[in-house]
């Protein structure tokens, strides 16, 4: 007879003094596992609740004195930003501290836009005063307190028109500035370098290509979208849309791909090479984009719009992923994504500068590896679970201001109707006849070499 | 030399780069048995983004049922225990007190004999860890004890008849189904509640994911009560008279009840009538097992007769007959199933999947009849209750050998219970998700065309229903408001004149269209010839 049976040592089993791990076995028998799929769907569920719960994403409010037009992030810093004002004033930031570091005075009409130079001690404005000026930025200091100063201009361009954005080069002492044309500047000298052309209409952004130090790209006001390159006397190529692009940011990332904030209410992912459709259409605001900046991650954006809203969409998302939007919060004219991609800036008619956080429900501060762990578990549960009903609609689950409902619900109407009436053309007339264009492409009136 | 000579090649030296690993067969064996259900099928699935984010997760998966099987094999400490016999021995043979002989001390000390005449029969429950021993005697006689150490947490005598009992989520609450109502006691063996909802209960089971207390009694009345809120979350009447045979499936906490009648069902919180109901014997069902996996259950009836069936399949495997009719059943954790009628008790080996032929083990019980007898989880042991106290025996062989520390650890501390305890109630299932099916939970199905085709044309119908009661309602109500509206008054003005006007307007059409036609007439009639000269030609007009 041979007989063996479980016999189990105490000591084998437990830790031997208190300062000693725990001693865990594990055995992945999945019979000893029983409900292990509906276990992991009440932690998705939770998880999608927790995640809700916990979706604070407002910081800050910086308050200036009239509507906040631009912003800009410092290259080499991830705790300051740089606002303008429509009164002329420029405030740098100490986005920790929540307080002013400076205020830059000179400008005697609003600043339209402003830009870091690459070594992000320098930035350049530009206002409707027809003026760029040149400004020195000092670091934030660590110590507290009221530090406030006005500073002067370091140099200043004076223009023959009024400006409506500028663009530093990542890498040159060289900028751009857009206008009624779109001039190339240089630090050293007080003319433009060089200057584009295209028509007559006012160019109202100007953005610098992140990898080709040629290339940049503009949106007009006669609807246009511009490419150009600094190696040519003219303008590379344009692409008119029904509507107008009131910004655009390239894709960091994928630095051929650039997407336009446009007035009717979408944003337009286009492929530089490839400008006879856009690769995505963004759909949701619903009022006029008025600004658009990518993550330098180069997944998602931010953009903001006419309709008092701040919203970050994934960069091949059709929908937002998030929506902010507070009671006070005004029509926003210009967002920025911090450097770290962990926050977002928005700048709004209601004099303030808005710090959100780019995650809504993210935990702050340094997180042990264990919350990092969990966190990341969470995501991935609810993730996996993202099509149940019931995860589906904790998930997606928005809280809107009564005006931006009514308006979304309303278009929708709209484009129902649209497209039933489409439908019934098309049953209604002979095979073939009626040619339906995608959205991606319906919105392209023309594209001029 | 022109050429130099090559030295001989070793034999497979080349082909070593080439050469792929081979597949050890026992490890994608293990493998295989750490699959939980079934994959996706790739090739049905048209959408290409979809297909790689599957394809990915797939790989996923299968490489973590790879490495899980791999630690499984390297990292697992014990192995099973075993009866081997030799020669022309027989296992059944084997007496308790020569196995107890055979094995090692602390192996040895698990098999005990407490003498308890007076307040029996007992019932017997083991926590999940296998720990603690429950006992309930029929006399009143309540004791909870960390047997393998021979301690005694508590002891209470309730005097009043004491039907069954069971430990809840841990060891420091467990419920005794009493004369009148159902008990809750804690690890002191106070009385912390009273559930005046389940009377006269007979038997109790707790489905520990869902925190569930389920009782049914002399009234055939199933109730589920919450014991983490305390509400009452389903009552079901079975209407199938007294009932005391209930046992759940491990698999799926579907509850099992065996009817006087011959009949088994089986019960969710979420459906009043069974969801399943089968005839498994010819008179009283007297004991139920159903095995971890969820795979095999196992009835016996007053006819002598111990039926397996597959319960998925819901079909009969094969049938033992018992001299006896049996009074307890139970299946281990490797699926090793006991039976016991009268004195004895009998365990067999692989009885479930195929029909065996003979006992693993048999054991003449030393005093008293049985009343009821479990296995200990973890544990090569079972106890068993008896009207002359509490016995139990060594089974080499029945229970798993390895424990995961994190579902349940026969040695954890005070604070690894509290933990666990937390985690557990995050956890917690909820009702509806107790279905025949677990892995339904969590998963899509898709509508049937024909089904959702249905479904919108009632939609459809209904909506015109309501439109047409509508339109009705309207017309039968008299609208005086607005009648005297000027845009009313000027449309019936209108509407006045031109059926007035109307049969006079059409005479004056009528005559018209006369007119043109006689015109029209005439002047085919009329036909110029051909000589009549041009200046004269006006005359010949109509």
């Amino acid at each position: 007879m041979k007989v063996k049976v479980i016999s189990r040592s105490e000591e084998e089993y437990t830790r031997e003094r208190k300062s000693d791990l725990r001693k865990v076995q594990r055995n992945y028998d999945p019979q000893l596992h029983q409900f292990e799929k509906a276990h992991e769907y009440t932690r998705a569920l939770n998880a999608a609740k927790l995640d809700r719960i916990f979706a604070k994403p407002f910081l800050a409010a910086l308050p200036h004195d009239d509507g906040v037009t631009c912003l800009a992030r410092n290259p080499k810093l991830v705790n300051s930003i740089v606002s303008g004002c429509a009164d002329g004033d420029i405030r740098i930031w100490d986005i920790p501290g929540e307080r002013t570091l400076r205020r830059l005075v000179g400008h005697t009409g609003a600043v339209k836009g402003i830009s870091f130079a690459p070594d992000g001690e320098t930035c350049v404005s530009a206002g409707i005063d027809a003026t760029v000026k040149l400004w020195k930025v000092p670091y934030a200091p660590f110590e507290a307190g009221e530090v406030q100063e006005d500073a002067e201009a370091v140099f200043e361009f004076q223009g023959k028109n009024a400006f409506r954005g500028v663009d530093h080069h990542w890498d040159r002492t060289s900028f751009a500035t857009a206008g009624a044309a779109v001039d190339i500047w240089d630090h050293s000298r007080s003319e433009p370098v060089q200057s584009f052309t295209w028509g007559s209409d006012t160019v109202t952004s100007v953005r610098f290509n992140p990898a080709e130090p040629d290339v940049f790209a503009s949106t007009g006001s006669d609807r246009s979208i511009a490419l150009y390159d600094l190696r040519r006397a003219t303008p590379l190529r344009k692409l008119v849309m029904q509507t107008r692009c009131n910004a655009l940011a390239w894709n960091p990332m994928e630095p051929f791909n650039f997407t336009a904030a446009n007035e009717d209410c979408c944003l337009y992912t286009y492929d530089m090479r490839k400008l006879t459709s856009a690769l995505t259409v963004h759909k949701d605001f619903v009022s006029a984009v008025m600004d658009v900046d990518y993550s330098p991650t180069g997944k998602e954006f931010v953009a903001g719009s006419y309709d008092r809203s701040v919203r970050i969409f994934g960069a091949q998302a059709g929908h937002s992923r998030e929506v902010y939007t507070t009671k006070r919060m005004q029509r926003v004219f210009a967002v920025r994504f911090s450097g770290d991609a962990t926050y977002v800036f928005s700048g709004s008619d209601d004099m303030n500068v808005r710090v959100w956080k780019a995650k809504a429900s993210e935990q702050l501060g340094v997180r042990l590896p264990r919350e990092k762990h969990k966190q990341a578990y969470n995501d991935a549960l609810v993730e996996r679970y993202k099509h149940m009903p019931e995860v589906k609609r904790i998930a997606r689950h928005r809280h809107l201001p009564t005006a931006i409902y009514k308006a979304a619900k309303t278009r929708r109407a709209v484009t129902d109707s649209d497209k039933r009436k489409l439908q019934r053309r098309i049953e209604h007339s002979a095979p073939g006849s009626i040619v339906v264009k995608p959205d991606r492409k319906r919105k392209i009136v023309a594209q001029v070499e | 030399m022109a050429e130099e000579s090559k030295p001989p090649r070793l034999d497979g030296e080349g082909k070593a780069g080439k050469k792929r690993k081979k597949k050890d067969p026992d490890l994608a064996a293990a493998a295989k048995r750490m699959k939980r259900g079934p994959g996706v099928d790739l090739k049905a699935i048209g959408d290409k983004k979809l297909k790689g984010k599957l394809r990915r997760s797939e790989d996923v998966i299968s490489k973590s049922q790879k490495k899980a099987a791999a630690i499984n094999e390297w990292l697992l400490p014990a192995s099973a225990g075993a009866l081997e016999a030799e020669g022309v021995e027989r296992t059944w043979n084997f007496r308790q007190d020569a196995i107890v002989a055979a094995v090692d001390q602390t192996a040895a000390k698990k098999a005990f004999d407490l003498s308890l005449p007076d307040l029996g029969p007992y019932s017997v429950s083991f926590t999940r860890n296998g720990r603690f021993m429950l006992l309930g005697g029929q006399m009143g006689h309540l004791a909870v004890m960390d047997w393998q150490r021979s301690h005694l947490v508590c002891e209470v005598q309730v005097k009043e008849t004491v039907r069954d009992v069971t430990f809840l989520h841990n060891e420091t609450f467990w419920a005794a189904a009493q004369k009148k109502y159902v008990y809750i006691y804690d690890k002191r063996g106070l009385e912390v509640h009273c559930l005046r909802d389940h009377a006269e209960a007979h038997a109790l089971e707790f489905l520990p994911h869902h925190f569930l207390l389920a009782s049914v009694g002399e009234h055939g009345v199933l109730r589920y009560q919450d014991t983490s809120t305390g509400h009452i979350v389903a009552t079901h009447r079975t209407k199938m008279g007294p009932c005391s045979v209930m046992r759940q499936n491990p698999h799926n906490a579907v509850l099992c009840l065996g009817h006087a009648r011959g009949t088994v069902t089986m019960w969710t919180p979420n459906l009043t009538v069974p969801a399943v109901k089968m005839l498994c014997h010819q008179g009283p069902v007297t004991a139920l097992a159903v095995d971890q996996g969820g795979h095999h259950m196992v009835t016996s009836g007053a006819d002598g007769q111990i039926k397996v069936w597959d319960v998925r399949m819901l079909k009969p495997l094969h049938a033992y007959f018992a001299h006896s009719p049996p009074t307890s059943m139970d299946i281990s954790q490797r699926g090793m199933l006991a039976v016991g009628y009268g004195r004895k008790v009998q365990v067999w080996q692989d009885a479930l999947s195929s029909k065996a032929q003979s006992p693993y083990l048999t054991h003449q019980l030393p005093a008293g009849v049985l009343r009821s007898f479990r296995f200990c989880p973890y544990e090569d042991v079972m106890g068993i209750g008896t009207s002359a106290g509490i016995s139990t025996i060594l089974v080499p062989g029945a229970g798993e050998p390895n424990f995961d520390s994190l579902v349940a650890n026969p040695f954890q501390t005070n604070k690894q219970r509290q933990e666990g305890e937390v985690v557990a109630l995050l956890d917690k299932l909820q009702p509806d998700t107790i279905v025949l099916d677990p892995d339904s939970v969590g998963r899509l199905r898709k509508e049937p065309g024909e089904v959702a085709a249905q479904r919108r044309q009632e939609e459809a119908a209904a909506n015109a229903a309501r439109l047409a009661a509508q339109r009705r309602e309207a017309e039968d109500k008299v609208k005086m408001k607005g009648k005297n509206r000027p845009s009313k008054r000027h449309r019936k003005k209108q509407t006045n004149i031109i059926e007035e006007r109307k049969p006079t307007v059409k005479e004056r059409q009528k005559q018209e269209a006369d007119r043109r036609k006689e015109a029209a007439a005439k002047k085919a009639e009329t036909v110029i010839p051909e000589d009549a000269p041009r200046s004269v030609r006006r005359f010949y007009k109509a």
